[in-house]
């Protein structure tokens, strides 16, 4: 028995040792996924070094931060006196984004509940289905759809001048954002075990309660995720924001107001600017801001949906 | 309620207690598959009626059609007649209410995503009530009768999910417990659950059959034995008999299948 055990230990200590293929393909595979992991990363990361070493030089020599930020004058091809705040234009983004969540978190988590805790069968599939494909449209219809559809409609119904205006803006952008919300809402409701449905549902509880009472909350996290990744959405939007808000510099006092985006800004001006002017600073300033707001929602959405929280 | 109940209770009148629920020729089928066939039985109010038998015997699906959880099943049909106090349950008007009043427990466990709490408030909430302190009371006492009060009492407001197993399912009976329910129907609940809680929860449970009456499908025979005053043996699909534990257990059976299930002699 002894130097059968004996003989086993040292076969063994060989084969720990030996690296066969698997070992390599394993490796190797580790290898390229890092690579490509990290290439990632550093892709972002080089974007972001970019925008700020275009944006920077201006923000230290010429830009007075505070005016940059608190300033509703944005008139940068002044030659004399160029103005470059963008409170306005902030005010701009952060109102048609507002009333694009008011449209948009209704009809997508609406829809979301719909598809995925009343509709079965084929009904499901279909509707998921145009949901997707809703999402799949491209921004620059949805300009024109707020151009030359709701434009019109806006100027007769509510009577006023112009229909390109926050109204305009938000609809479109809220109809835009709708898609991927209701999409991961949905995805966030699927997530919430079927045994907890049925447990309420053993005592009693209507489909509406169960819903109410047990999935919603179980899922409140994911559809908080869906809302923010909406507003990242309805943020970075540009082309359809250019179309619909009437692109005019304004601190909004209505919904009938025309405002001009933040996004829509850049890429209105970029092409007209001369690489490394004060202007072309300023744009990329602007750049700069969206990029470091964008990802501060993107991030919250993340921490959101993989629920930070208390245990 | 509770006079006539202690009246009953006395010591093995059972027979004389009034039919809760009246189970004639059902019939359980999956997408045509009958997963059931031709079960006719009656529990007894006050009375722990256990149902045995191996794995695919149809015992889930029995308790399911009991409270229409049919409903939600896709593909699952009922035939026969159940009635509950009389009332045929697959006509009711409201079958939210039959629900609310056959409180359910499953084999795994389920705490629901909310606080430990809320888990138990939410049957009471459900029913409409709103009062802090009544709530606070009842989820005291359900907690308690489950044994599960002096483990939980300071932390009433984590979650239930993330309670141990053992814990989880005395949640889930102290849940099903806060309906108030007539019935309570436990299916094989202690699967995921060790000995020394199981042995707790039997002694919970018998306590509670002098209040409500219990439906226990268990796969441990000695379970039925130490609990059930009847034992329904299903197998196969098929109800194969309906007796006395004890005389189940004493070898008095009518079909010797039973007995050698009891005594472990099958496969
Ligand atoms: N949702 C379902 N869809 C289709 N068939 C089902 C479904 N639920 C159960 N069945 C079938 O019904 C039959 C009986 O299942 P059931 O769950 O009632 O058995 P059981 O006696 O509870 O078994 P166990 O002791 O393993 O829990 C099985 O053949 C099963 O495949
Ligand atoms: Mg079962």
């Amino acid at each position: 028995m002894a130097g059968s055990g004996k003989a086993i230990n040292a076969e063994s200590a060989v084969e720990f040792d030996r690296r066969n293929t698997d070992w390599y393909v394993d490796k190797a595979i580790q290898a390229i996924v890092f690579v490509g992991g990290i290439s990632t990363i550093i892709f972002v990361i080089g974007i972001f070094v970019f925008i700020t070493r275009e944006g920077l030089t201006f923000v230290f020599d010429t830009l007075d931060v505070k005016e940059f930020l608190t300033s509703e004058y944005w008139d940068p091809s002044d030659e004399d006196a160029p103005e470059y705040g963008i409170l306005a234009l902030i005010a701009g983004t952060a109102s048609v984004t507002g009333l694009a969540m008011v449209v948009a978190i209704p009809f997508s988590l609406g829809a979301a509940v719909f598809i995925g805790e009343f509709a079965t069968g084929k009904t499901r599939e279909f509707l998921k289905v145009l949901v997707e494909l809703l999402a799949a449209i491209p921004s620059v219809v949805w300009g024109f759809i707020g151009l030359s559809i709701m434009n019109p409609l806006i100027i007769e119904w509510f009577n006023v001048p112009v229909g390109l205006n926050v109204l305009n803006a938000g609809i479109i952008l809220g109809l835009m954002a709708a898609p991927i919300m209701t999409s991961i809402a949905e995805d966030a409701l699927k997530a919430v075990p079927d045994r907890y449905r049925e447990a309420a549902e053993a005592m009693g509880a209507t489909r509406w309660q169960v819903i109410y009472k047990v999935v919603l909350p179980a899922a409140k996290n994911g559809l908080l995720g869906a809302v923010l990744l909406g507003v990242g959405r309805a943020f970075g939007e540009t082309m359809a924001v250019l179309m619909a808000t009437g692109h005019s510099i304004n601190i909004p006092t209505s919904v009938f107001d025309s405002v001009r985006a933040l996004t829509a800004t850049i890429a209105a001006e970029l092409g007209e600017t001369a690489v490394g002017s004060d202007h072309y600073g300023a744009l990329f300033t602007i750049g700069i801001f969206l990029f470091l707001i964008t990802f501060i929602i993107n991030l919250l959405a993340d921490l959101v949906v993989r629920g930070v929280r208390k245990g | 309620m509770v006079s006539a109940a202690t009246a009953v209770m006395g010591a093995n009148e059972i027979e004389v207690a009034s039919p809760k629920i009246v189970v004639r020729d059902v019939t359980i089928r999956y997408a045509g598959t009958p997963a059931l066939s031709g079960v006719s039985l009656d529990v007894r109010e006050h009375e722990v009626f256990g149902i045995i038998g191996p794995a695919n015997a149809g015992k889930t699906s029995f308790l399911k059609a009991l409270n229409r959880m049919d409903m939600f099943t896709d593909g699952m049909k009922v035939e026969g007649s159940i009635e509950f106090d009389g009332r045929p349950i697959d006509r009711l008007r409201n079958v939210y209410a039959l629900r609310s009043r056959i409180g359910v427990v499953f084999p795994l466990p389920v705490g629901l995503p909310l606080t430990i709490y809320e888990n138990v408030a939410l049957a009471p909430r459900l029913g409409g009530m709103r009062n802090k302190a009544e709530l606070d009371d009842i989820v005291e006492r359900c907690l308690t009768r489950a044994a599960l009060w002096d483990e939980v009492k300071d932390r009433l407001n984590s979650l239930g999910s993330l309670l141990s197993g053992g814990q989880q399912q005395r949640l889930t009976i102290a849940r099903a417990l806060s309906q108030q329910p007539d019935v309570l129907i436990l299916d094989e609940f202690s699967i995921a659950v060790d000995p020394v809680t199981t042995m707790r929860i039997e002694d919970v449970l018998k306590e509670l059959k002098h209040e409500l009456t219990i439906i226990l499908v268990t796969n441990l025979v000695q379970q039925a034995q130490r609990l059930a005053d009847r034992t329904a043996f299903f197998l196969e699909g098929e109800c194969v008999e309906v007796g006395k534990t004890s005389d189940l257990f004493d070898g008095r059976v009518q079909d010797s299948r039973t007995r050698d299930y009891i005594e472990g002699k099958f496969g």
